[in-house]
């Protein structure tokens, strides 16, 4: 695939293709010109605000807005009870009370019936000013009937429970999916029931079961959400600025459930302050915005605070877990089952393919060879926020690998075994790739054992666990813990894999203009991810064009071709290739003009980068950019072949690709405060060629800290009563400078042998790795304690409850 | 009331509230996005900005108090086209990929060298222990705050 | 983001005129001096005063100074300043260990001393440590001054002795030759509420403890402090089990209430703890090691 060559350097110190250079984008930023929703002013423009429910479970007996619309400078205050007297007009019928989730459920987009969680969409206000809205919140006088709301997931299918959602007449809690069932199975369940069963039955065979939670916890990108929309009534064009991952996915859906002409609708995702899953979703407020501009006549901005994007928009995660694992007493593992209880809120609106409800967890039987796997998923409402897939899950990748990496760990306990060489028992070996999973995944490609070599060098391993013995004798704690993850992203190929009915291939458009310069049209847009130098790399390296002058344009939905957005590291995977396809389509077509340029067939040609030469005459030739004018010229083309130098494709990816990667992390514990302090993290990955190193580098330190944040201190929990208890950033703790250390980086690069430059995604790598690693180091820490499992985040607390053989249920309220 | 706030050296006067925020003054009576807001705790720092020198989150402070006062915000780092060596650093060392919370962490870094022109790796990370990054990990943040450590004069800076 | 309702502002020129302008404001005026604990307030709309009375301007309210025996902090003086005074580290560890784990740098730019007191959060810091070092608040009204033992402060949680036409004007703490002190946290993360805090000073002589003092906070002790441990430990060797004696004492003086910091057994555990581990820091600093 691709070797590891000089790359040559552009005049302007550039790499003509892969390697590390300065972003194109940092230039506004650190000039403070970045362009976010906020930012973004429009002459007459109304500002709005929601309020929202304080209780879990109600039912709205009246809202009174009287006051409210009388205060100087509101515009408008609208309820449910107004959306419901609109049609929709509509394939989705209902009305405009209640709106379409990505898996098929319904959301109300104001309360009609009832409020379902605590921060739900009561009332919307429009005013002059974002000050005058908050104040009319406050007038809005609502009579609440409070019902007893259900808080607790193990609980939510009992007999007896308050049924959250009467209003789809259902009977229960459950939900079912769009195939009608209300649980996911995937694995073979009655061969690994046998394995597990005998391997229980056979003195010289283990089998270990574990409860293991992900707790709720929230992505909470810097930026909140919002959107400006403002429909023109003149030229009947809807305009949203808006904080979107997926621009062209949220115009259809507008267009589909609001009936507006599809073509009228122009999304623009301009500068987004993160989204790690958060900006998915098509929020009630953005909904809200596009129902006042309508009303108003004038555009209309809605941003969220800092509570509301806590409480209210996508949570992830929030999955009980129950994981066996079948091993011989030697270390080779047999089996492994996971029973999991999913917490899904009130409305289900998880985001992943639609054949997928559970989206990608049965990639749990992770980087291990062995013969039977089996997963059952079971998903009930709760009286709580939707959401689930998000926080950079990869389709629920996090899960699956926090739980294979959990209970090998408690496997190696279990067996007296040191966790590394536990892992490298069973690790895939290179000669069985492509791998298909028990669970039918194909893995590309991999090197495990290779690339675990490489941390546990890094780390220095063996002298650390030296260290560890050492420091036990003297009665101080320190742990070791190892991640092997593996994981599939770049969602995905048509055949099987699509949001909405919305397919996942990724259109794309390559303009080279007359000079040579050229511009590259993506549907991903970037929320940091550096897409627009990126970008400019791949066409650099496929046509030889200087990034830099190479302009990547994205986020705007009126001058870019159609994809699904950029979330679950698809951006690489799929729109990379596609930028590598059609930066090819342009140097055929080019090798054409080149022939017809040099009077010679195409076949005469040879290519060196950025020029076709005649072969065995080097110096006869021409560069792009002599063919770029030469194909806007009048020269004469071969029949058939059309001028110009530009090109489009769409890709569809024939299967997902899978990065993988090795994490030691090492902690100190002290036992009297039950204070972890991460002393280092080693993070060794795979994710196929790298474009550019230093922001593959970049991805990986973010998702790291997430690491962090998630096994020490994030948490969602929620009290009998139905209150948020992480709704504002003193409760819902985020890892600082501080808390995170210096990140020991390596690498491996092990191609994708199925993408046309052999990258795979990289974005979520670290987040979906590191929980496991952190995790397994502090237990590692206490096991002289005897604690074999506490659930994340392992705050002191947590940690000493732990030590006392008492540990502490996350998701609710500590008692 | 009326309030006079000299920003970037540039007095900003207009009529407001005594309940604006200096954020909400700064983003729209003075018309400088570059400083953003990002909670509603005091806990995120995306609002930092100097008050007399000194680094304050302006989500916290009405602009009346600053009424009479200077203010510094990342826009006024640049001088006469001539990026300063923290800017600098954040883009020689990937220190920012969304760019939300780098104004903010800029101009903590500023001061933080301008007190203290060589500080340890841990007296950085205490010194942005009140600001959160979600995107970068912090790694390459500490590194542009090194790089302008070890790159102090304007002259030094190339873009 | 969230805004504050509608509010009145006026900026205090002397001492006497914030007195007077909240003579004439009544309860419905705050004083507003580093501001964070009362814009985040009245941001969420918990507070919502009709006017607030800015004392920055107030220098009067500044600087950090020794007078006779006894060390003076101005009410404006803030946590930076604190943190950074060479006075108080000559005289008190404790004050830098406790600052530095107190918010961030940048809230520390703004918070006061006497905006912290006044707040009387159940669990700031630094009522632990002016408890701790039996400090006393002097307060004016129009009336005139009057001071007030820290640990008489306090009325509960958020509530001070402090009277509506009133200013805290001073923190003073005792000069204490020989004293060794210390403060420990446990926290979440950094900036985070303390989970539980303790902040103590002693004074060992002749082998002995001859003063000592404990302060407690974010576990419900009476006053921030712990009295019976305290007396306990005057005229016994600093040993460690007499340290440890003490340690448990204090923290049988703590009602703690279980919160997402943490249940009530683990705080308990903590209260006695981290007193033991400030003893033993505090013990140790005076006899000179």
């Amino acid at each position: 695939m691709t070797a590891v060559e000089e790359v040559p350097l552009s005049a302007a110190g550039n790499p003509i293709g892969f390697g590390s250079m300065r972003r194109v984008e940092d230039a506004r930023f650190v000039r403070g010109q970045g362009n976010y929703v906020d930012d973004v002013n429009l002459p007459g423009m109304l500002h709005s605000a929601i309020l929202r429910s304080p209780h879990a479970h109600a039912r709205i007996v009246s809202i009174d807005a009287s006051a409210a619309e009388a205060l100087p400078g509101v515009v408008a205050v609208i309820t449910g009870k107004i959306l419901e007297g609109i049609p929709r007009p509509s394939l989705l019928g209902d009305n405009f009370a209640w709106m379409p989730t990505l898996s098929y459920d319904t959301q109300a987009v104001l309360a009609t019936d009832k409020v379902r969680f605590q921060g739900q969409e009561v009332a919307y206000v429009i005013a002059e000013s974002r000050y005058i809205a908050k104040d009319a919140l406050e007038l809005i006088d609502v009579e609440y009937e409070i019902l007893e709301p259900v808080m607790d997931a193990k609980r939510a299918l009992d007999a007896g429970a308050p049924i959250i959602r009467d209003d789809k007449g259902q009977t229960d809690n459950s939900i079912t999916d769009v195939h009608g069932n209300k649980t996911w199975e995937s694995g073979n369940a009655e061969s690994t029931a046998a394995a597990i069963a005998a391997a229980k039955a056979d003195p010289n065979c283990v089998v270990v079961t574990q409860e293991i939670m992900y707790p709720r916890v929230h992505p909470a990108p810097m930026e909140t959400c919002g959107s400006v929309s403002y429909l023109d009534k003149v030229t009947g064009q809807l305009t949203m600025y808006t904080t979107t991952q997926a621009p062209h996915a949220h115009r259809t859906v507008y267009a589909m459930v609001a009936g507006l002409p599809e073509q009228k609708i122009r999304i623009i995702s301009p500068d987004i302050g993160g989204g790690f899953g958060n900006k998915v979703p098509v929020y009630p407020g953005y909904v809200l915005s596009v129902i006042g501009t309508i009303v108003t006549g004038k555009p209309v901005k809605w941003m969220e605070d800092r509570n509301e994007n806590l409480v209210s928009t996508g949570f992830a995660r929030d999955y009980h877990m129950t994981a066996s694992i079948a091993a011989t007493k030697e270390g080779k593992i047999l089996a492994v089952d996971v029973d999991v209880l999913a917490d899904h809120g009130a409305f289900n609106g998880v985001a992943q393919p639609t054949n997928y409800p559970a989206g990608f967890f049965n990639i749990f039987s992770g980087s291990y060879d062995y013969p039977d796997a089996h997963c059952k998923v079971t998903p009930v409402y709760t009286n709580k926020a939707p959401g689930g897939v998000a926080y950079a899950c990869s389709f629920r990748i996090t899960e699956a690998a926090y739980v294979i990496e959990r209970v090998v760990d408690c496997l190696a306990q279990e067996l007296q075994m040191d966790p590394a060489d536990l892992r490298l028992k069973n690790l895939l070996r290179p000669e069985q790739f492509p791998y298909m999973s028990p669970t039918g995944w194909e893995y590309d490609s991999g090197e495990y054992e290779k690339t675990m070599r490489v941390a546990m060098d890094i780390a220095g391993y063996d002298e650390l666990r030296r260290e560890q013995a050492e420091k036990r004798a003297k009665g101080e704690y320190m742990g070791i813990g190892i991640s092997f993850f593996t994981e599939g992203v770049g969602a995905g190929p048509r055949r099987d894999m699509d949001i909405l009915g919305l397919g996942m291939a990724d259109g794309i458009e390559l303009r080279v203009h007359p000079t040579g310069k050229a511009q590259l049209r993506l549907s991903v847009q970037s929320q940091g991810q550096g897409h627009e130098t990126t970008f400019a790399q791949i066409v650099a390296h496929e046509l030889g064009i200087p990034p830099e002058d190479i302009e990547v344009l994205h986020g705007d939905t009126d001058n870019t071709p159609f994809g699904l957005g950029t979330y679950g590291s698809r951006s690489t995977p799929v729109s990379g290739a596609a930028a590598s396809v059609v930066a090819r389509k342009v140097r055929d077509r080019a090798r054409i003009v080149a022939a017809a340029a040099l009077e010679c067939a195409p076949d005469d040609l040879d290519w060196e980068l950025g020029r076709w030469y005649v072969k065995g005459d080097r110096e006869r030739g021409k560069t792009i950019a002599e063919i770029a004018l030469l194909s806007h010229s009048s020269l004469e083309l071969p029949e058939g072949v059309e001028g110009h130098l530009d090109a489009t494709a769409v890709y569809n990816p024939p299967n997902l690709t899978y990065p993988y990667g090795c994490y030691i992390c090492v902690v100190d514990v002290d036992p009297g405060t039950g204070q972890v302090k991460i002393r280092r993290f080693i993070a060794v990955d795979d994710c196929g060629t790298r474009i550019n190193p230093m922001i593959v580098e970049g991805q990986v330190h973010g998702g790291l800290a997430d690491g962090v944040g998630m096994a020490l201190m994030e948490l969602i929990a929620f009290d009998t009563d139905g209150n948020n208890l992480g709704g504002s950033f003193m409760d819902y703790l985020l890892p600082t400078a501080v808390e995170c250390p210096d990140w020991e980086l390596g690498e491996t690069v092990t191609p994708s042998p199925h993408h046309p430059i052999g990258a795979k995604g990289v974005g979520e790598s670290a987040t979906v790795g590191s929980p496991a690693a952190v995790v397994n180091a502090v237990i590692d820490a206490l096991s002289p304690f005897g604690v074999r499992h506490a659930d994340m985040p392992l705050t002191p607390a947590n940690v000493w409850r732990a030590i006392q053989g008492n540990a502490i249920r996350v998701d609710m309220a500590v008692e | 009331m009326e309030v006079t706030i000299t920003i970037n050296g540039t007095p900003v006067t207009s009529e407001i509230e005594p309940r604006t925020l200096l954020v909400h003054f700064v983003r729209e009576n003075a018309g400088l996005r570059g400083t953003h807001w990002g909670c509603d705790t005091s806990n995120c720092g995306t609002c930092v900005l100097w008050v007399d020198g000194s680094p304050v989150k302006s989500c916290t402070m009405l602009a009346a108090q600053a009424d009479g006062h200077e203010v510094t915000t990342v826009e006024g780092l640049e001088q006469g086209g001539v990026l300063d060596p923290i800017q600098q650093g954040f883009m020689e060392c990937h220190g920012l990929q969304c760019g939300f919370c780098t104004p903010g962490m800029m101009m903590t870094g500023r001061w933080l060298l301008d007190n203290n022109p060589n500080p340890s790796e841990a007296e950085i990370r205490d010194c942005i222990s009140g600001q959160i990054c979600r995107c970068t990990g912090y790694k390459n943040i500490v590194a542009s705050i090194q790089w302008a450590a070890e790159h102090p004069a304007t002259s030094e800076v190339t873009a | 983001m969230q805004t504050p309702a509608p509010v009145d502002y006026a900026r205090a020129t002397s001492v006497a005129d914030a007195i007077a302008l909240l003579e004439k404001h009544g309860e419905e005026a705050r004083l507003l001096a580093g501001g964070h604990s009362l814009l985040p307030m009245m941001k969420l709309r918990l507070a919502r005063p009709e006017i607030l009375i800015d004392l920055n301007d107030l220098d009067e309210l500044r600087g950090i100074r020794i007078e006779g025996d006894e060390i003076v902090v101005g009410a404006m003086v803030t946590h930076a300043e604190i943190l950074d005074s060479p006075v108080l580290a000559e005289h008190y560890a404790i004050f830098r260990e406790a600052e530095k784990v107190i918010a961030d740098p940048i809230v520390r730019n703004k918070g006061t001393i006497g905006g912290s007191m006044c707040q009387a959060d159940p669990s700031e810091d630094l009522s632990a440590v002016g408890s701790a070092l039996k400090g006393s608040v002097v307060i004016q009204g129009s009336g005139g001054k009057r001071t007030l033992a820290l640990r008489e402060f306090h009325e509960g949680p958020y509530e001070t002795k402090v009277g509506d036409a009133e200013i805290l004007t001073e923190v003073r703490f005792p000069i204490r030759p020989g004293a060794g002190s210390a403060y420990e946290k446990v926290e979440r993360r950094v900036g985070d509420w303390p989970v539980a805090s303790v902040g103590v000073f002693v004074v060992v002589a002749g082998g002995v403890v001859t003063d000592c003092g404990i302060g407690l906070t974010a576990v419900g002790a009476e006053h921030f402090c712990a009295p019976d441990a305290e007396a306990y430990l005057i005229g016994k060797a600093p040993t460690e089990e007499n340290l440890a004696a003490a340690a448990q004492l204090a923290a049988d003086a703590c009602t703690p209430y279980a919160d997402q910091r943490g249940p009530v057994d683990y705080k308990l555990h903590l209260a006695c703890e981290l007193t033991l581990r400030a003893l033993r820091k505090a013990a140790a600093s005076s006899q000179g090691a």
